[in-house]
């Protein structure tokens, strides 16, 4: 098995091609057994990424399961996991299966779909697993297009502006890096991400066009890595885009979108900004935590206004990923562990709240939170499921959300406690807004006429949530599933970038928090 | 002339006898009824000779004198030249047949224009270089206005001479200064005078006027005026050919002057260049943003793609010739994808342009919008399509020669550029239900579309070989 990382990479896309070519036919028949299909994948894929969860030996920091054969201009295609990316694989596998059961109910151009969701899959996967720059890019934006996709035939009425912004915005943010990462090429010679993490990157202050830049040539690489994953994570002021794109996209595209695309850009500060250029890293982690820090409460404030369900949950996790920027560039072990975690855990809270959402739509066809109220008189096992999750989501101890957040808020904490205060508040406010929902929703009478016939969730549906609230809970529980295989890396990571950054840097850090450069 | 003189210029020579011979051949006989044979026959030629140049010829000669020169350089540009025009004449006959426009001049013209291409790429001379362009541009002239009947197409084929008559007189006034400052109109005289130190002002007078006379051939902006009129008057064919071969041999062209010619002031012609790449990179972005024809659409495509191939050369290293001649080749190849696919768009018979047109195609021809929307997004430069790799190439090079700023002003302008090939897929995939048209393809438009959408996707293994031989072509120019 040398190349397991492949095999579950291209396992979709070899599903899709399939299905593109030999499925014919527009009737119900065709129809199932595109869904059947593309199910049978995902789940075979995800049975396969097991062997990776098992095989993976978390003692051992470097690369493992790494597969590397030569390709054009002296670049590999280079595949390999470490203890920060193997989760990452895992949950996008165990995700996809649940993604396309929920899909289930689709009737325009299922093929299409089904093959876009797999497509969607294999690049997802292999932005993770790639271990070469320009592969990792090609990974990272060719998602772009299924996305695109998605979001424009099977969305809502916005849809068309909603899918030109998603992809222009995060286009620009991506081809910036593309520049730095050619300039990284220049620089280091190979474009080999075990070679970079070992190449140091200058970072003596330098002068572009007079101006003289602080960090040098590390602060510029920093900056173009930091435009792309910004928008892709997404972080405030730059989040605009997200509220639309998941307001517009299907169910299943805000699921595949909040719980694992948005989890590229943080997987691309841990694998770049923060091991390449630590100097750079160090000296705009300020930033970055004040980012976090308004990004959580302004963000919040917002949600708490909304009329719409999914946008609203939409700006929760807006807040939410304010947690993990704040956490990776908090740069400690409990901050990184914390923020990593949190975004595993969000892949299951806010994919379940999206699910959520997409349960009531499914009957009503409407996402306004005023036409709902009362529904737990017709609908207990919904208003069951809602409540957990809107309690997960809120950080409820018990529930993988509190781990999170409370791990990224110790890392902070000792960084900067001012930032750490901030962000605090936002675990109030994502309390006052998520339970504000849920009583609008699902508390109180029913009054409205239309809600009078609603039916309970189907067996399906109940079957969909039922391994999200196992993990929600087993990750709650027992975190250790988690911390026990990144931790290793993680500190390897930290005391690397440690190591990287000069002793002044630490000092000013420990002491005069607080200051935005 | 000696035989290894011959030799060198043996399929610039077969060609121009078979033109001729083709124009007897057709004015003897039913004339324009053989038309479709002859289409043919000279597309077979063409990659027959292709096939010759690609595969037998090596190493590096000089024919006549210095006046000639045959190396890897030019003989790769041959290829790509001719194998595009053939594909755009094999796709054309189908387009032209019905609607009554295939004359059997049009394959003859087409050949010449080949040979003056030729002609241009290979030319070690000013007045070989001049001579090739002239001989291209006349019988492009003419093909333009090929459509005798129809205003828009005569207005097209005079817009082309006047505008391409001024260029050529630009060009003939940087020769002649040229050759009054080096005293010599062969490159490898102006090589040495160069470097004989100081650099007289004459002499880069004289090459800023050929820049900017071949920036008009290439269509960079700001000479770039006559493009998107030219091609939207112009039969679809016609246009067709315009964005593919001529640009090519028009890039070649730059190069072997930039290079051959004046290799030892790169620092003046690098400016020059970068300028023409970066105003032809944001204005195709920018103006093609508001099209609403398709032609007129690919005319701003094609000038900020050129921008992208300049880019290439601006850098002045070997690798960015190599990047540009990639480029070119990427693009032509794109181009002819998606040509055969505008030649198909029709509605009741009539061809249509208009973007809007497209309503919903996807609908109706679930496998042709499924083609055509990998040609947009590779035409757009996003992974994991080939263009990309084109656009990876020449950003690379400049990185490279240290003009990083080229390469983020060409990453922007691609952001811009990604918002008009997303609107054709759009049309196609989430408009609205209107008057759908007709796709009525020949079964050649059909295989070079489909097989060209393939090839964007299957080239992401190794871009089928064509990495090392581009560059020893860039090795053999940048010495």
């Amino acid at each position: 098995m040398d190349n397991l990382l492949s095999i579950i990479t291209f396992i979709p896309a070899v599903a899709a091609i399939i299905m593109a070519l030999f499925l014919r036919g527009d009737d119900a028949a065709a129809q199932n057994n595109a869904k059947w299909l593309a199910l049978l994948a995902t789940s075979a894929t995800f049975l396969v990424s097991l062997f990776v969860l098992f095989e993976f030996d978390p003692t051992n920091t470097g690369f493992q399961f790494v597969e590397e054969y030569d390709w054009i201009l002296g670049l590999k295609y280079k595949m390999g996991v470490d203890g920060i990316s193997v989760l990452f694989v895992i949950l996008t596998t165990f995700l996809m299966p649940i993604t396309i059961a929920a899909c289930w109910n689709v009737e325009t151009r299922v093929k299409e779909y089904m093959i876009a969701f797999l497509m969607l899959e294999t690049l997802m996967l292999g932005v993770f697993c790639a271990l070469d720059l320009v592969l990792f890019y090609l990974f990272f934006e060719a998602g772009l297009i299924p996305m695109f996709l998605i979001i424009g035939i099977w969305g809502g009425k916005e849809r068309i502006y909603a899918a030109f912004k998603f992809f222009l915005y995060t286009f620009f943010g991506s081809v910036l890096m593309l520049v730095a990462m050619i300039a990284m090429y220049y620089d280091a010679g190979t474009t080999d991400i075990p070679a970079l993490l070992a190449h140091t990157f200058a970072s003596e202050d330098m002068s572009v066009l007079g101006i003289s830049i602080v960090g040098g040539l590390q602060t510029m690489l920093w900056l173009a890595f930091f435009a792309s994953f910004a928008v892709k994570m997404p972080m405030w002021p730059v989040h605009t885009w997200l509220p639309d794109a998941h307001v517009q996209a299907p169910t299943a595209g805000s699921v595949v979108l909040a719980a694992i695309l948005l989890k590229m850009g943080g997987y691309g500060f841990l694998r770049f900004s923060l091991p390449m250029f630590p100097v750079a890293s160090d000296l705009l982690a300020p930033l970055v935590l004040w980012m976090s820090a308004i990004a959580i409460v302004y963000t919040s404030l917002v949600a708490l206004v909304q009329t719409d369900m999914k946008k609203l949950i939409a700006y929760s996790s807006v807040a939410h990923m304010g947690f993990v920027t704040m956490g990776i560039f908090a740069a400690n072990q409990q901050g990184v562990d914390g923020a990593i975690f949190q975004m595993i855990s969000h892949g299951f809270i806010s994919g379940a709240l999206f699910l959520c959402v997409g349960v009531i739509y499914d009957r009503m066809h409407t996402r306004e939170i005023d036409a709902y109220g009362g529904l737990v008189n017709r609908m207990p096992a919904y208003a069951m499921i809602f409540m957990f999750f809107t309690m997960a989501n809120v950080g409820l101890p018990g529930t993988s959300g509190f781990v999170g957040e409370f791990l990224t808020l110790v890392g902070v904490f000792q960084v900067n406690t001012w930032v750490a205060a901030v962000a605090t508040t936002g675990v109030i406010l994502s309390a006052a807004y998520g339970l504000w929902l849920y009583r609008r929703v699902v508390m109180g009478e029913l009054l409205k006429e239309a809600l009078k016939s609603i039916t309970d969730m189907t067996r399906r549906e109940k079957a969909i949530f039922a391994p999200l609230v196992f993990m929600t809970l087993f990750l709650g529980i027992y975190p250790a599933a988690v911390t026990d295989i990144i931790g290793p890396s993680v500190t390897a990571l930290v005391s690397d970038y440690q190591a990287a950054i000069p002793p002044r840097e630490t000092a000013a850090l420990d002491h005069s928090e607080g200051t935005a450069p | 002339m000696t035989p290894s003189d011959f030799n060198a210029v043996l399929p610039e020579f077969i060609l121009a006898v078979y033109a001729m011979g083709a124009l007897l051949f057709g004015v003897y006989t039913t004339k324009d009824k053989m038309a479709s044979m002859l289409v043919w026959a000279t597309s077979g030629l063409m990659i027959a000779l292709a096939l010759y140049i690609g595969l037998g010829g090596e190493g590096e000669r000089m024919a006549f004198g210095g006046l000639f020169v045959d190396d890897p350089f030019a003989r790769f540009a041959k290829v790509i030249i001719l194998v595009s025009a053939a594909a755009v004449m094999v796709m054309s006959e189908d387009y032209m047949n019905r609607r009554g426009l295939l004359r059997f001049e049009f394959p003859i013209l087409v050949s010449l224009a080949a040979i003056g291409m030729m002609v241009m790429v290979s030319a070690g001379d000013l007045m070989t270089l001049y001579m090739g362009l002239e001989l291209q541009s006349l019988a492009l002239y003419v093909v333009a206005a090929m459509r005798r009947d129809s205003a828009k197409s005569s207005e097209a084929g005079l817009k082309y001479f006047v505008l391409g008559s001024l260029s050529s007189g630009m060009f003939l006034y940087g020769a002649s200064l040229t050759y009054g400052f080096a005293g010599t109109t062969q490159f490898a005289g102006i090589l040495t005078t160069l470097g004989e130190g100081q650099t007289p002002i004459g002499l880069t007078l004289g090459m800023v006027f050929m820049l900017a006379a071949l920036a008009f051939k290439v269509s960079a902006a700001p000479f770039h005026m006559w493009t998107p009129d030219v091609y939207e008057g112009s039969p679809t064919p016609v246009t067709a050919f315009f964005a593919t071969a001529p640009k090519v041999a028009a890039m070649a062209l730059i190069a072997r002057l930039v290079q051959d010619a004046f290799g030892p002031i790169a620092g003046e012609w690098s400016q020059v260049l970068a300028a023409l790449a970066v105003i032809s990179m944001f204005l195709g972005a920018i103006a093609a943003i508001g099209q609403r024809d398709i032609k007129r659409l690919m005319a701003y495509s094609s000038i900020a793609h050129m921008g992208y191939a300049l880019v290439g050369l601006a850098a002045g290293t070997a690798m960015g010739v190599q990047a540009m001649l990639i480029y070119m080749a990427i693009y032509v190849t794109m181009n002819i994808g998606t040509f055969a696919f505008i030649l198909s768009m029709e509605r009741d018979g009539r061809p249509v342009t208009d973007i809007q047109s497209l309503n919903m195609f996807s609908k109706t021809e679930p496998l042709k919008a499924f083609a055509v929307l990998i040609l947009m997004f590779s035409l757009a430069g996003v992974p994991p399509m080939v263009g990309f790799f084109g656009k990876f190439y020449v950003l690379q090079a400049a990185v490279d020669a240290g003009m990083t700023w080229l390469a983020v002003a060409g990453a922007v302008a691609s952001v811009i550029g990604a918002f008009y090939y997303l609107r054709i897929v759009f049309y196609m995939y989430f408009g609205k239900e209107s008057d759908p048209i007709t796709s009525n393809m020949a079964p050649v438009q059909w295989v070079l579309m489909v097989g060209v959408a393939a090839m964007m996707v299957l080239g992401i293994v190794n871009l089928f070989g064509i990495e090392p031989a581009a560059a020893v072509a860039a090795e053999a120019l940048v010495r």
